[in-house]
C-alpha cells in the first residue's frame, strides 16, 4: 500500500506536467490551424446578428 | 438567419446535420469531463493510499458520544468560520498554540474543521488548557472573560437541552463510513453519553474503558441537566489531547 | 390563443403534476414523522411549494397557456419568461446577500450586534451571506444570462415548455431552503457547500433539468458553430455537477433528520472540500462570469471578440488549470507536501489563461475606446475586467508557500475574494443586467444613465475602500502573529491582534455599505426604466403574446 501511495503520487506530479503540456498543444493547433480561422470568424460574429 | 428559418432546408438535409451538432456538444462534454476529472482525480486518488500510512500515533480514538454531539453543535453554530483547527509548522504558531496537528488528528473528522480564517485564535489544541468554568462564561459572556473579544455570545447553549436520542444511530452512520466503533460502542452510546456527565453513573467505569483519556464530569456546572453547553465543551476540552507526543517519531512519518 | 376549447393537458404537464403531488405528499408524511423542527419547517416549505406547482400545472391551460410554437413569422419565438424571473431574483437577492453581508461586517466590528441568539449570530449568518452573494445572486444571474445568451446564440427557442421554469424557480426554492437552514442551525459545515443532504439532492436535480434544458437549446441551433460563450457555460454547468456530488457524499443519519455525515473524513475530506471549493469560485464564479464577458461585451461594444482562437485556448486551458489548484487553501496543512506543491504550480500557471482571457476581454474595445466614455454599463463591465486581471494576478501571488505563509487565516484572503467578488463578478453582472432589462422589457434604453454614473462611482469608492482596508488589516496582523521581542518571546498576544482590527473593519463595513448603496440606485433604475422608459418602437407587427409566466 505505502508503494502504491508513492506511484500514485509520482504520477500526479510528473504525469500531470506532461498532460497538460500535451493538451495545451492539440488545443493551440487546432485553435490556430489556417483552414479553421473561416470558422472562427464566423462563431465570433454570432452575437452581433440580428434575428 | 432568418433565411434559414423563413425557407426551411429540406429536411432530409437538416435532420443529418443535426446530428453532428449534437454530437459536437456531447462531444464538447466529454472533453470537459475528461478534463477536469482526470486532473482531480490524480491529484485526490493518492490520499486514498495514504491512509494506511498516516502518521503512526498513540492514543487516537473516535469521539465519545458526548464528545460527537459536541462537535456537531460547534459545526452548527459555524464556528469553523472564525477558528481555525490546524496547527502550521512554522516557529510562532507552534509556540502560540502547540505541536503542528498531523494528519491523524483528523483522521476521524466528519467533515474536517481545519477552518480557513483565525478571527480567532486557533482551537486544535485548546483542550485542557482553560478550566470548563472558564469556557462556560465565556460562551456566556465573551466580553466578561477577555474584553477585547469580538466573538458572539451563546447564552443558549446553556439554558438548552441536548438532544441525543440518534446519537446512536449517528455513530452507526459514521462506522458505516470507516470510524471504528465498536458494536458495544453504538449499542451503549446513549447510556455512555450519560456517563460522561457524571462520575457517579453506574455506567461510568465501562465509558472510561471503552473511551480512554475521555474527561468524565459535569461541564457546565448544571448536574441536573445534559445541555448543548456539557457537549460542546466536552468537544473543546479534548482538542488536541488524544495523541501522545512522548512516543511519536517525527522522523518516521515523513511524508 | 385566448379563446377556443381548453386543450386536453399536455404529457410534461401530466407527468410534472403526478410527480409534484407525489413529492408533495411524501414530504407531508417527513414533516410528520421528524423530531425536528427546523426539519419538518423545510418539508412543509417542499409541500407547499409543490402544491402551488401542481395548482399552476393544472390551471395554465385555462389561461391560454402551453407549448409554443418554436418560430413565429419566420423569427424565433424566444422565451423570455424565466430570464426575467431570474433576472428579478438577482437583485432581489442581491440586496438581501449585500445587506447580510454589512450586517456580519459590523458584528465584527461591534460584536453586540450579534444579540447573543442564536439565529443572529456570525456563525450563522456568514453562510447565509456567502451563500446569498454566490449561489442567490451570481446563481440567478448564471441562470439568466446563459438562458438569455443561449438562445440569442443560437437562434432558437429555449427547449422545454415546463422545464425551463422547474430550472429556475425549483432554483431559487433551493437558496429559500439552504438559506432558511443555516439561520436555523441546519448546516454540513463545509465552507461553501453548508446545504444539508436534502437540499443537496434537491438541487441535483433542478441542475441536471438545467443542463438538459441548456444542451436541447444547443441542439436546436441552426448555426454549425457553438458560440465560446456557450462552451463556458457548458463548462461551468457541467463542473459544478461533478463538484456538488463529489464534496456532498454524505449518508443521511436517517430519512427523518436533516443531519448527515460525510464518507470522506479528515484529510481526504479537505481535500475534497477545497478541491470543491477552489472550483466553485473557477467554475461558478469566473467560467460562468467569463460567458457574460464574452456575450455583453462584443455586444455592447457592437464589435466581435477581439480574438476569437484566443478564447478557444483560453476556456481549455483554464478548465485544465483550475482543477488542479485547490491544495494551496491547504498550504502547510497536514495534506502531504508534494499535494501543496502541485496545487501551488498549476496555481502559478493559471495566471497564464486568465491574463489571456482578460486582455481578449480588453482588447474586444480597440477602436471603440471612445465607447467608455459615453456608455456607463460598457465601462462597468470593462472594469469588471479589469478587476479580473487584478484578482488573478493576486491569486497566483498568494498561492506561493511563503507569502501563502504570511495571508493565510487573516483578512488578505477576505480581501483577495472580495475583489473578485465585488470587481469582477459584481461589476460584470450589474453590466449584464442593466444590459439585459431594457431587452428584456422591450425598453429602448435605461431610465437614466446618470444614475448608472452614480452607481459606478459609489461603489467603486465602496471597493476601494474594502480591499486596501482587508489588505492593512491582513498583512498587520500576519506580521504581529509571526513578530518576536529581542528576547525571543512572542510579541503579541492574540487578542492583541484582534483589537488592532478594529479601525479596518469600521472602513470595510463602510465600504461595504457603499457597495450595497450603489446597488440600491441600480435598483430603483430598474423598477423606473421597466415602468418609465420609452418602448422600443415596433418597426414590424408586434411580437406574438404568451410570453408571461405560467401563474
Amino acid at each position: 500500500m505505502a508503494n502504491m501511495y508513492a506511484f500514485l503520487a509520482n504520477i500526479a506530479q510528473g504525469v500531470g506536467v506532461l498532460y497538460f503540456m500535451g493538451i495545451f498543444l492539440a488545443v493551440c493547433v487546432y485553435a490556430l490551424w489556417p483552414s479553421n480561422r473561416s470558422k472562427f470568424d464566423t462563431a465570433a460574429h454570432l452575437p452581433l446578428e440580428k434575428d | 438567419m432568418s433565411d434559414i428559418s423563413q425557407t426551411p432546408a429540406p429536411k432530409r438535409s437538416i435532420w443529418s446535420r443535426h446530428k453532428i451538432f449534437e454530437t459536437n456538444s456531447i462531444i464538447m462534454i466529454l472533453g470537459v469531463l475528461v478534463v477536469i476529472s482526470i486532473g482531480g482525480l490524480v491529484e485526490i486518488a493518492p490520499l486514498f493510499y495514504l491512509k494506511s500510512t498516516i502518521e503512526k500515533v498513540d492514543g487516537m480514538r473516535p469521539y465519545t458520544p458526548l464528545e460527537l454531539a459536541g462537535r456537531a453543535i460547534y459545526v452548527r453554530e459555524g464556528c469553523y468560520n472564525c477558528h481555525s483547527q490546524m496547527i502550521r509548522p512554522l516557529r510562532d504558531e507552534v509556540e502560540r498554540y502547540g505541536p503542528y496537528s498531523l494528519a491523524a488528528e483528523s483522521m476521524y473528522d466528519k467533515p474536517f474543521q481545519w477552518g480557513s480564517k483565525r478571527t480567532g485564535p486557533d482551537l486544535a489544541r485548546v483542550g485542557g488548557k482553560y478550566s470548563d468554568d472558564w469556557h462556560l462564561q465565556h460562551l456566556n459572556t465573551p466580553r466578561q472573560i477577555v474584553p477585547q473579544s469580538i466573538m458572539p455570545g451563546y447564552p443558549f447553549l446553556a439554558k438548552t437541552d441536548l438532544e441525543y436520542g440518534d446519537i446512536g444511530t449517528a455513530m452507526k452512520v459514521q462506522s458505516f463510513t470507516g470510524i471504528p466503533y465498536s458494536a458495544a460502542m453504538m449499542e451503549s452510546a446513549i447510556d455512555d453519553l450519560r456517563a460522561q456527565t457524571d462520575p457517579d453513573h453506574p455506567k461510568a467505569a465501562d465509558f472510561a474503558k471503552r473511551y480512554p483519556k475521555a474527561n468524565v464530569r459535569d461541564f457546565d456546572g448544571n448536574p441536573q441537566r445534559i445541555t448543548e453547553a456539557d457537549a460542546l465543551i466536552a468537544y473543546l476540552q479534548v482538542l488536541g489531547t488524544l495523541v501522545d507526543f512522548k512516543t511519536y517519531d517525527n522522523k518516521a512519518n515523513l511524508r | 390563443m385566448a379563446t377556443g376549447a381548453i386543450r386536453n393537458m399536455t404529457g410534461g404537464e401530466q407527468f410534472g403534476a403526478l410527480a409534484l403531488a407525489l413529492f408533495g405528499i411524501f414530504c407531508l408524511i417527513i414533516a410528520g414523522l421528524t423530531e425536528s423542527g427546523p426539519y419538518a419547517f423545510h418539508m412543509v416549505v417542499f409541500a407547499l411549494a409543490s402544491t402551488w406547482a401542481f395548482r399552476a400545472l393544472i390551471v395554465r391551460r385555462y389561461h391560454g397557456q402551453g407549448p409554443e410554437p418554436d418560430f413565429i413569422d419566420g423569427k424565433p419565438n424566444y422565451n423570455f419568461g424565466p430570464v426575467k424571473f431570474s433576472t428579478v431574483a438577482a437583485m432581489f437577492w442581491g440586496i438581501a446577500g449585500f445587506l447580510v453581508g454589512l450586517v456580519i461586517a459590523l458584528q465584527l466590528a461591534f460584536p453586540v450586534l450579534n444579540l447573543d441568539m442564536p439565529w443572529t449570530n456570525f456563525g450563522r449568518l456568514r453562510p447565509l451571506h456567502t451563500s446569498a452573494v454566490i449561489f442567490a445572486f451570481g446563481g440567478n444571474v448564471l441562470l439568466a444570462t446563459s438562458f438569455y445568451v443561449v438562445q440569442r446564440t443560437c437562434h432558437a427557442r429555449l427547449a422545454g415548455d415546463i422545464a425551463p421554469w422547474f430550472v429556475v424557480l425549483g432554483y431559487n426554492l433551493f437558496i429559500v431552503i439552504a438559506g432558511t437552514g443555516y439561520l436555523l442551525g441546519i448546516t454540513q459545515g463545509k465552507e461553501y457547500a453548508e446545504p444539508e443532504w436534502y437540499a443537496d439532492l434537491f438541487l441535483t436535480v433542478v441542475w441536471v433539468v438545467y443542463l438538459l434544458v441548456f444542451l436541447a437549446t444547443i441542439w436546436k441551433r441552426k448555426e454549425p458553430h457553438i458560440y465560446v460563450a456557450n462552451w463556458f457555460y457548458l463548462g461551468f454547468i457541467v463542473t459544478i455537477a461533478v463538484l456538488h456530488l463529489g464534496n456532498n457524499a454524505t449518508i443521511p443519519v436517517s430519512i427523518t433528520s436533516p443531519k448527515s455525515y460525510i464518507v470522506w473524513s479528515g484529510v481526504q475530506d479537505a481535500m475534497f472540500q477545497w478541491w470543491y471549493g477552489h472550483n466553485a469560485v473557477g467554475f461558478f464564479l469566473t467560467a460562468g462570469f467569463l460567458a457574460i464577458m464574452y456575450y455583453f461585451i462584443p455586444k455592447r461594444a457592437e464589435r466581435p471578440v477581439y480574438s476569437y482562437r484566443l478564447s478557444i485556448i483560453h476556456f481549455w486551458a483554464l478548465i485544465f488549470l483550475y482543477i488542479w489548484a485547490g491544495p494551496h487553501h491547504l498550504h502547510y496543512t497536514a495534506l502531504p507536501d508534494w499535494a501543496q506543491t502541485l496545487g501551488m504550480t498549476f496555481s502559478i500557471m493559471l495566471w497564464m489563461p486568465s491574463w489571456g482571457g482578460m486582455i481578449n476581454g480588453l482588447m474586444t474595445l480597440s477602436g471603440a475606446w471612445d465607447k467608455l466614455r459615453t456608455d456607463p454599463v460598457l465601462r462597468m463591465m470593462v472594469v469588471s475586467v479589469a478587476f479580473y486581471g487584478m484578482s488573478t494576478f493576486e491569486g497566483p501571488l498568494m498561492s506561493i508557500k511563503a507569502v501563502n505563509s504570511l495571508s493565510h487565516y487573516t483578512d488578505w484572503t477576505i480581501g483577495h475574494v472580495h475583489s473578485g467578488a465585488l470587481g469582477w463578478v459584481g461589476y460584470v453582472s450589474f453590466g449584464a443586467i442593466y444590459c439585459l432589462v431594457p431587452w428584456l422589457w422591450k425598453k429602448e434604453r435605461l431610465y437614466s444613465n446618470r444614475l448608472v454614473e452614480w452607481h459606478f462611482w459609489i461603489s467603486t469608492i465602496g471597493i476601494v475602500l474594502y480591499i486596501s482596508a482587508m489588505w492593512v488589516s491582513g498583512i498587520m496582523q500576519g506580521l504581529m502573529w509571526r513578530a518576536y521581542t529581542s528576547l525571543g518571546y512572542l510579541e503579541y498576544s492574540f487578542i492583541e491582534t484582534v483589537a488592532a482590527m478594529h479601525p479596518y473593519y469600521v472602513i470595510r463595513a463602510l465600504g461595504g455599505g457603499l457597495f450595497l448603496a450603489g446597488a440600491l440606485i441600480m435598483v430603483f433604475n430598474l423598477i423606473m426604466t421597466v415602468r418609465a422608459a420609452p418602448d422600443v418602437k415596433a418597426t414590424q407587427p408586434a411580437p406574438a403574446p404568451g410570453l408571461q409566466p405560467a401563474e
